[in-house]
């Protein structure tokens, strides 16, 4: 299976291990993640006045080029997923956007939001299914207790990402099951990290960061993972005495294929 | 031809606001047949009825048109001042220029263009009426009523009273409904099963009443005064007129793990149970899906350990068909599921739970044995939470909830908090409230009592989440008078879930042809004139079915659904509806269209023979249509290919002339 | 009080929020992580721009803090949509000329050797035009 991929800013840089495991896992599984050519940044936030359209340019020339070459697009980052799905949700809804953007687009031909939008772990899910991955595992995590981390941005608003329930989600969990590992289930796993905050008022972020990594401990977490760079930044900052990890990473281990990328 | 006289009225200011009545009368002067036109204040009045009768004696009329309100108002009224004037009450018609004319036009020149078009209609339709004599059908003097809550139970002691015959059909192996699950009642907080259990010995022991329990409605035919009921009879694997509800076979059940539902799953029953201690009947039953010999014909104990011999493991699901006079829907309500509210950690707490499993958790009876605890651990609470409006009073576009206010929560709440505060002096109880609405008797000075004699926090604002954090709950809230969050350690938290209607009632009213609301609540006639009685003829409503009330309204209601019932049973015969459907056999070709539209089963068939033009006789299927069962809803008329098909007092030819009119 | 009536309409429309559908429960604000941090909180800012009281709020630190992490969005039982108006409002804020909250030359001071692109470039798009 081919999807067309887009990485995003930060898993060019900072996040380079949320890409570099989510392409070795999906070999594995039989994926093949072809990256976009020439991406621009999603731009990090979904603006949600009515009257933005430059903003939201960058994400619809990538579904564009997904919608072209009649590949699904997914994409990894927690951020750049809300953004992308957001703006193709705008298109397919918001007639009067779309017609604004199709004449900013008129070189490039018209796009209605005909692209189909997968997280990376709703491609599992949905496109290989965490039972294929259960037959894949060649390290068993058995015996860890991880507790899963969503933050705000994979699973709201719901009307548009449609995910999971929105405040009880399981998809994570799933997949931890699926690698043999024990799922920790937390309240404060859909509760933001502090997002952007912590550029003007770290403190603020860190009050946010240390109630969720507290409420995952008590329930007996050893570990969180998660899919986005921030919040994996935020919830170190705040001082973390747990691992926190990207879950393409955890993937990658399970799947057997973590050694050999660092090799 | 018809000799036509027009009357319009006024209706007060009504129409002649935005109509002016003067020259709609004078316009309809001119109009085929009419001979006789004026206009008057109020026709509806005894002044205006006599203006019509001597009208017809005067100037000899064959029709009357009345320009005034809806028909739903006072076309009877006209029709009887027309039969009192000697003309066949058919002979009326009514334009209607109030509702969808004057009411909704704002300057006189179109709303009187208007009434005069419909007018213009209706004298057109009446040049084509004929006389129309209403067939008579006989009443079976006895009533069903669809479940067995207080709103069952009252309605049925009622009718019984009245001397009628009243059946039970009751879904759950006892009667008594959710009223039996509560512990205390507001605002007087007498014991609910103390006032309800009388009721429910009273049903038991009434000569007129039978009871259906475990029992399902799965077919309805007829008509009002003659419906005709399939009753399905789950088997229960017990002999119920044997079994003398000892409780031998509960005690000696091996499979002791089943949850029990009427303590929400909060403990466990046995396969073979009996619901509660007053159940009534008071019979035990077995539940297929848990009993072991049921299942895989290994056990057998509860038949070695009862005396009477009443263990049947071979019973099986029983039909019964009844005819009855009147059906009363009482089907009730539930709370609504906690699954899309987990911001309030009902799915991943124990100690989050609902207001009814709160009733459960304080009752004597429940699974605590009436002791406040936590489902978790057992210990006492000290910081209470609860949470009102959980579900309801959402908007359509949030996706979950319902848009209506469940109107019982704020009391019962009220209820929880105080007799709380008055067992536990030590815990601190605080209620989360939208509004505090408590329009009912002695309602407001109770919920003051909570605050005030009970020191009871109010705290206006919602709960925004609730994360289990070790043995507490943290519940982080508004408090929009302080202007400030809230951060609770809580040791319980109670969600007033909103209410729904029964998931029964939807295809009980497909069965009904009963019509509901987008919540599926029932529809009344008339929302505050006819509120206990269904559009659909000989079916009547009682209680939380036809919208979210209270026990004391919930009575109310169920009386007047039975005294509605027992004016219907006490007639011997009831008047038809005239307007019935006729199929012209010699255009009709036999080819069941109009039968297979037809929602009340009136299209029947038969052979018969027709003389050809040519003296030979050839035998052809046509449709008859039988005038008792038929309500005229005209599908058939709609349905029929040839034309053969058509209604009295809405003919083709009659709909058609006011087409015409209109379009002139 | 002011009332705004140019400003309340286009922050209205911009936002596409209907501020009416309010009931005043103040769900939004009982289940906003930057609450502490705000001086006019979720619901004070739906019902301020309903009341066309906006000048207070375009002045307010509280356009910076909103996280537009939408739990207010999802767990209001209205859709009134509160994130939605705090935005408009903060655009409406830093769409004039020079008001940018930040700066380019802000950055160097506040960045660690970690800083994930996406804190960048986020806070860039919120808090300038």
């Amino acid at each position: 299976m081919k999807v067309s991929y887009f990485p995003g800013c930060t898993l060019k840089n900072k996040a380079k291990d949320l890409d570099m495991y989510a392409y070795k896992s999906a070999e594995v599984l039989g994926v093949t993640l072809e990256e976009i050519e020439n991406w621009q940044c999603c731009g990090g936030v979904f603006t949600t006045a009515n009257d933005e359209v430059a903003t939201k340019l960058s994400s619809i020339r990538a579904l564009k080029y997904a919608g072209d070459k009649e590949q699904p697009l997914v994409t990894v980052c927690s951020a750049c997923h809300n953004v992308i799905k957001q703006t193709n949700h705008a298109m397919q809804t918001n007639s009067a956007f779309a017609d604004k953007v199709n004449r900013y687009m008129a070189a490039d031909g018209s796009y209605k939001g005909e692209t189909e939008v997968y997280h990376y772990l709703e491609m599992l899910r949905d496109l290989v299914g965490f039972d294929v991955i259960k037959e894949k595992v060649v390290n068993t995590l058995k015996g860890k207790k991880i507790a899963a981390y969503y933050g705000c941005l994979l699973l709201r608003p719901n009307k548009v990402m449609r995910m999971d329930d929105p405040e009880n989600p399981t998809i994570m969990e799933d997949l931890i099951k699926s690698l043999g590992a024990d799922a920790v289930v937390y309240a404060k796993r859909n509760e933001c990290c502090g997002g952007y905050i912590s550029l003007e008022s770290p403190d603020a972020a860190k009050k946010n960061s240390i109630a969720i990594i507290e409420n995952a401990k008590v329930n007996g977490a050893q570990m969180i993972i998660t899919a986005c760079p921030l919040c994996k930044y935020n919830l170190e900052k705040c001082g973390a005495d747990i691992p926190v990890v990207y879950f393409t990473e955890l993937l990658a281990e399970a799947l057997g294929v973590k050694e050999d990328t660092n090799a | 031809m018809q000799r036509v006289g027009v009357f319009v009225c006024w209706c007060g200011s009504n129409i002649a606001g935005t109509v002016d009545v003067e020259a709609v009368s004078e316009a309809l002067k001119s109009e085929p047949g009419v001979v006789f036109s004026t206009n008057y204040q109020y026709m509806c009045s005894q002044a205006g009825q006599d203006m019509i009768k001597d009208a017809v004696k005067e100037h000899n009329l064959t029709g009357i048109v009345v320009c005034s309100c809806s028909p739903r108002m006072h076309e009877a009224t006209f029709r009887k001042t027309a039969a009192a004037a000697g003309l066949n009450p058919y002979m009326v018609e009514i334009a209607n220029i109030r509702e969808q004319c004057s009411w909704v036009h704002k300057d006189v020149l179109t709303g009187t263009e208007k009434a005069i078009i419909l007018g213009k209609a209706a004298v057109a339709k009446v040049n084509l009426n004929t006389p129309l004599i209403p067939g008579e059908s006989p009443v079976t003097k006895r009533a069903l009523v669809i479940g067995g809550g207080i709103a069952g139970i009252q309605t049925a002691l009622d009718i019984a009273d009245a001397g009628f015959e009243v059946d039970i059909v009751e879904k759950k192996p006892t009667i008594g409904g959710k009223m039996a699950q509560l512990d205390k009642t507001f605002p007087t907080l007498d014991c609910a099963a103390c006032i309800l259990t009388p009721k429910m010995v009273d049903v038991a022991q009434n000569e007129k009443i039978r009871i259906f329990s475990y029992s399902e409605v799965t077919e309805v035919q007829g008509f009002v005064g003659n419906f005709d009921v399939t009753i399905k009879k789950n088997a229960r694997y017990v002999k119920e007129e044997i079994c003398t509800g000892c409780g031998a076979c509960v005690e000696k059940c091996p499979m002791k793990k089943i949850p029990n539902e009427f303590n929400l799953g909060m403990d466990n029953r046995s396969a073979i149970y009996i619901p509660f201690a007053q159940a009534v009947p008071k019979v035990a039953t077995i539940d297929p899906n848990a009993c072991n010999m049921l299942k895989n014909g290994k056990c057998g104990v509860c038949s070695k350990v009862c005396a009477a011999g009443a263990i049947d493991y071979t019973q099986k699901d029983e039909y019964i068909n009844e005819k009855y006079g009147a059906i009363v829907v009482a089907t009730g309500f539930n709370p609504i599921s906690m699954d899309k509210f987990d911001e309030f950690a009902y799915n991943q707490s124990k100690d989050v739970i609902t207001s009814l499993e709160f009733e459960r958790l304080t009752n004597a009876a429940g699974p605590s044995a009436g002791k406040l605890v936590r489902p978790s651990d057992g210990k006492h609470p000290h910081t209470i939470v609860f949470v009102q409006c959980v579900g309801s009073r959402c908007e359509s576009c949030a996706e979950k909830g319902k848009e209506y206010c469940s109107k019982i929560c704020c009391m019962y709440t009220a209820k929880h908090a105080m007799l709380t505060r008055d067992k536990y002096p030590d815990t601190e109880v605080y209620v989360f409230y939208i509004d505090v609405r408590t329009p009912g008797k002695n309602f407001d000075e109770f919920y003051r009592r909570a605050v005030e004699e009970y020191g009871v926090k109010y705290v206006k604002g919602m709960v925004g989440k609730v994360t289990p954090e070790g043995d507490k709950l943290k519940v982080q809230a508004s408090d929009l008078i302080a202007n400030k969050q809230l951060h609770i350690d809580a040791d319980l938290v109670v969600l007033a879930a909103a209410i729904e209607p029964d998931k029964s009632a939807r295809p009980l009213a497909t069965m009904l042809t009963a019509s509901m609301d987008t919540n599926d609540f029932f529809t009344e006639a008339h929302p505050k004139l006819r509120p206990v009685e269904s559009p659909t003829a000989g079916v009547f409503l009682s209680g939380a079915c036809q919208g979210p009330k209270d026990i004391p309204e919930t009575v109310s209601q169920a009386g007047a659904a039975a005294s509605k019932v027992i004016g219907l049973l006490a007639k011997d015969k009831l008047t038809g509806n005239p307007c019935v459907a006729n199929s012209n056999e010699l255009m009709c070709n036999g080819c069941s269209s109009c039968a297979n539209v037809c929602p009340y089963g009136a299209i029947s068939y038969e052979d018969k023979e027709f003389r050809m033009p040519d003296r030979t006789t050839k035998v052809r299927r046509v449709a008859v249509v039988n005038p008792a069962v038929c309500q005229g809803c005209g599908a058939c008329t709609v349905a029929c290919p040839s034309g053969a098909m058509d209604l009295k007092g809405f003919a083709n030819s009659q709909i058609m002339a006011e087409v015409d009119a209109i379009c002139k | 009080m002011h009332n705004n009536k140019y400003l309340r309409d286009e922050i209205i429309r911009i936002s596409g929020a209907d501020v009416s559908k309010c009931m005043r429960c103040g769900k939004c604000s009982a289940t906003c992580p930057a609450y502490d941090e705000m001086e006019y909180h979720p619901h004070q800012f739906v019902n301020m721009v309903e009341c066309g009281d906006i000048e207070p709020l375009l002045n307010s630190e509280s356009l910076y803090k909103c996280l537009s992490c939408f739990a207010c969005i999802d767990r209001c039982p209205r859709g009134v949509q509160p994130a939605k108006v705090v935005e408009a409002v903060r655009l409406t804020a830093i769409r004039k000329q020079g008001a940018n909250h930040i700066t380019a030359d802000d950055i160097p001071a506040v960045v660690d050797a970690d800083t994930p692109q996406q804190l960048l470039v986020s806070a860039f798009r919120k808090y300038t035009k």
